[in-house]
């Protein structure tokens, strides 16, 4: 009791506060995965690994497989990859648009850049079916992928504009100096020196794309269905919260080996560098 | 390496440069020399290709830089703040240059490993830039230049940034290792002692022109401006107005009564000059045997600064500076606070400035 104690009084804020609002209700969650639903919203004993195992596609007694889950997954993942390059392919280029420019014309853009949010998400993504219905593209997963790109493009724009701003330009004379084209001087003394904001805003756009459920109940239609529709549906309609929270954890999951193989990537530096 | 007319400016009413003309030998230690703002860097960046002159051209090995890009150039440049890549090591720094060039692998290791121990900083290879102290950085940011063989070295005062041991250590190294390479180094600094130690030439530069170019010597002792003599050590001016033309030199009339200078060229009598004399050349003496030239002057404050005593003295309402050596404590040559003295001024010590 002692040593607890001691525990609790060597913890910094910081760690104490994971513990509160991260640990204990991740533990909250998984503890619900394990018992049986009894009513609507209400879970109960026996402890149970059914829902694991419905969540990868198996039934209570092993005997059938459908692998429903697992494909809706793969659709999520790849939906918020390629939404994640295209945030790349756009924002990267604007996030050196924007700091070239002088310091008011600078400022006015970010302003722009954020003005998005004084409207409701809601509402902003609603008005992308008004943009893509006449053009026949609504309702499908291109709508899905484009209204994602454009929810999430400010989170990837705003870090790499600030490792941008912080780039040193002195680098590229020096590597023009040594040989270099203004080409292979760019990816040789800039690129590197935007790695940290690169990841972060890749983190900050692929996280939340995985998971988002609003973008693709709006604008994908029944089809096009993905995991936070899937996570989203047990805890609402269905009321089946113990296997909602089963598939809450596949999704955690996911994005923990994302970001494993990505810090693998991009290499240890730029995470360092992020946290 | 030649500069023929260069001039620049930025905006109308803002030139940096007018009318630069310069000829670097080969394998020439040559420095620019000047205060801030009086545009030694913007001719470096010139030569570096980074900027276009407004008029005029730059020539290396004969050949015109005009509308050459900086990685085309037979130029490399040591930057002031070194701009080491701070995602690479020590080792991929140096053979950054190579990679670039094409260098085939087997001799970039071979090439690297020669010049990381020219600059005796191979113990480093695999540390990153910021694990170096400041002198290991500026080790590796000339490595990286030397290592691809320039015909010319553009150094932006490389060893402003070091602390004064570390600078006088390096200054030797540099000019030892431009020796042993025989690469012509082209040296920008405000410093003007780093500039005598170092150079072969120097040309001290003064809002955006050359206000004289020679050896170290012939700056030092023969200074041909009030800048050049103020900028480079200090300087006693005496304003006066020629009196007198002999065979081998002039008098000059001054406040201080005549006085005899050996050096004259293209005086006529009647025109106002400047004298200049080095504050070391100035002999002080108690006795009054007047061999001419001499100044009558009272001891007004004395700097001791170690080896040499400063004296600062009052003489007909113009103060003079006279440095001694200093002997020992109490001894015949030390002068006391408000003694009477007289200054001989040696006629061959005596510059006439420009104008």
């Amino acid at each position: 009791m002692l040593t607890l104690r001691r525990f609790f009084a060597t913890l910094g804020p910081g760690t104490l506060w994971l513990l509160v609002f991260l640990v204990l209700p991740l533990l909250i969650v998984l503890g619900y995965s394990l018992l049986t639903r009894t009513d609507v919203g209400q879970v109960g004993l026996p402890v149970t690994l059914e829902n694991w195992q419905r969540v990868f596609g198996y039934d209570a007694l092993f005997e059938e497989f459908v692998p429903d889950n697992l494909l809706v997954l793969w659709r999520s993942v790849w939906v918020a990859g390629l939404s994640t390059l295209l945030c790349v392919a756009l924002g990267y280029p604007l996030a050196f648009y924007i700091a070239s420019q002088p310091q008011r014309r600078k400022n006015l853009l970010l302003l722009l850049l954020i003005i998005p949010f004084w409207t409701n998400f809601l509402i902003r993504v609603y008005a992308w079916i008004i943009i893509l219905r006449p053009l026949g593209l609504y309702p499908s997963t291109l709508a899905v992928l484009l209204g994602m790109t454009y929810a999430y493009l400010p989170f990837f724009v705003l870090p790499v504009y600030s490792s941008v701003e912080k780039v040193d330009w002195r680098l590229v004379e020096a590597a023009e100096d040594l040989g270099a084209t203004p080409v292979r001087a760019f990816w040789a003394a800039v690129f590197p020196q935007t790695l940290p904001g690169l990841v972060a805003g890749v983190i900050l756009t692929f996280v939340p794309a995985l998971g988002t459920f609003v973008v693709s109940d709006i604008l994908g239609g029944a089809k096009t269905a993905l995991v936070g529709n899937l996570i989203q549906n047990q805890f609402g309609q269905s009321g089946d919260w113990a296997y909602g929270s089963a598939l809450s954890f596949l999704l955690l999951g996911v994005v923990l080996l994302g970001l494993w193989l990505y810090a693998r990537a991009a290499g240890q530096r730029g995470l360092e560098e992020l946290v | 390496m030649s500069v023929q007319g260069v001039s620049k400016s930025f905006g109308p009413g803002s030139v940096v440069l007018d009318d630069i003309d310069l000829d670097i030998r080969r394998g020439e230690f040559f420095s620019l020399l000047g205060p801030s703002g009086c545009g030694k860097t913007t001719l470096l960046r010139i030569l570096a290709g980074f900027e276009q002159p407004t008029s005029g051209q730059v020539l290396i090995g004969g050949r015109d830089m005009g509308g050459v890009p900086p990685h085309l150039r037979p130029v490399n440049t040591v930057f002031q703040s070194y701009a080491l890549f701070p995602h690479l090591n020590v080792y991929d720094n140096v053979a950054f240059g190579l990679k670039m060039k094409g260098v085939p692998a087997a001799q970039q290791r071979e090439r690297v490993a020669r010049a990381l121990e020219t600059v005796r900083i191979q113990d480093f290879a695999k540390r990153r830039p910021d694990q170096l102290s400041g002198g290991q950085r500026q080790r590796v940011a000339l490595a990286r230049a030397i290592v691809l063989e320039p015909e010319v070295l553009l150094l932006d005062e490389p060893l402003s940034a070091l602390d004064l041991k570390l600078r006088k250590e390096l200054q030797v190294e540099l000019s030892n290792l431009q020796e042993t390479l025989g690469i012509t180094f082209v040296f920008v600094t405000h410093d003007q002692e780093e500039a005598l130690v170092m150079s072969d030439r120097i040309a001290v530069m003064n809002r955006g022109r050359v206000e004289q170019l020679g050896r170290a010597e012939e700056l030092y002792e023969r200074p041909r401006t009030a800048f050049v003599a103020g900028f480079l050590g200090s300087s006693n001016l005496i304003s006066g107005t020629v009196h007198e033309l002999t065979p081998g030199g002039a008098v000059i009339r001054t406040v201080h009564g005549p006085l005899t200078t050996r050096h004259v060229s293209g005086l006529r009598v009647g025109q106002e000059v400047v004298l200049s004399i080095r504050p070391e050349k100035l002999r002080m003496e108690r006795d009054d045997e007047t061999e001419g030239n001499e100044v009558r002057a009272r001891v007004d404050d004395i700097v001791y600064t170690g080896a040499e005593n400063q004296y600062l003295l009052q003489a007909s309402g113009q103060s003079l500076v006279a440095f001694q050596l200093n002997a020992d404590i109490g001894a015949d040559e030390d002068f006391d606070y408000d003694e009477e003295v007289a200054l001989y001024l040696p006629p061959e010590s005596l510059v006439v400035l420009d104008g």
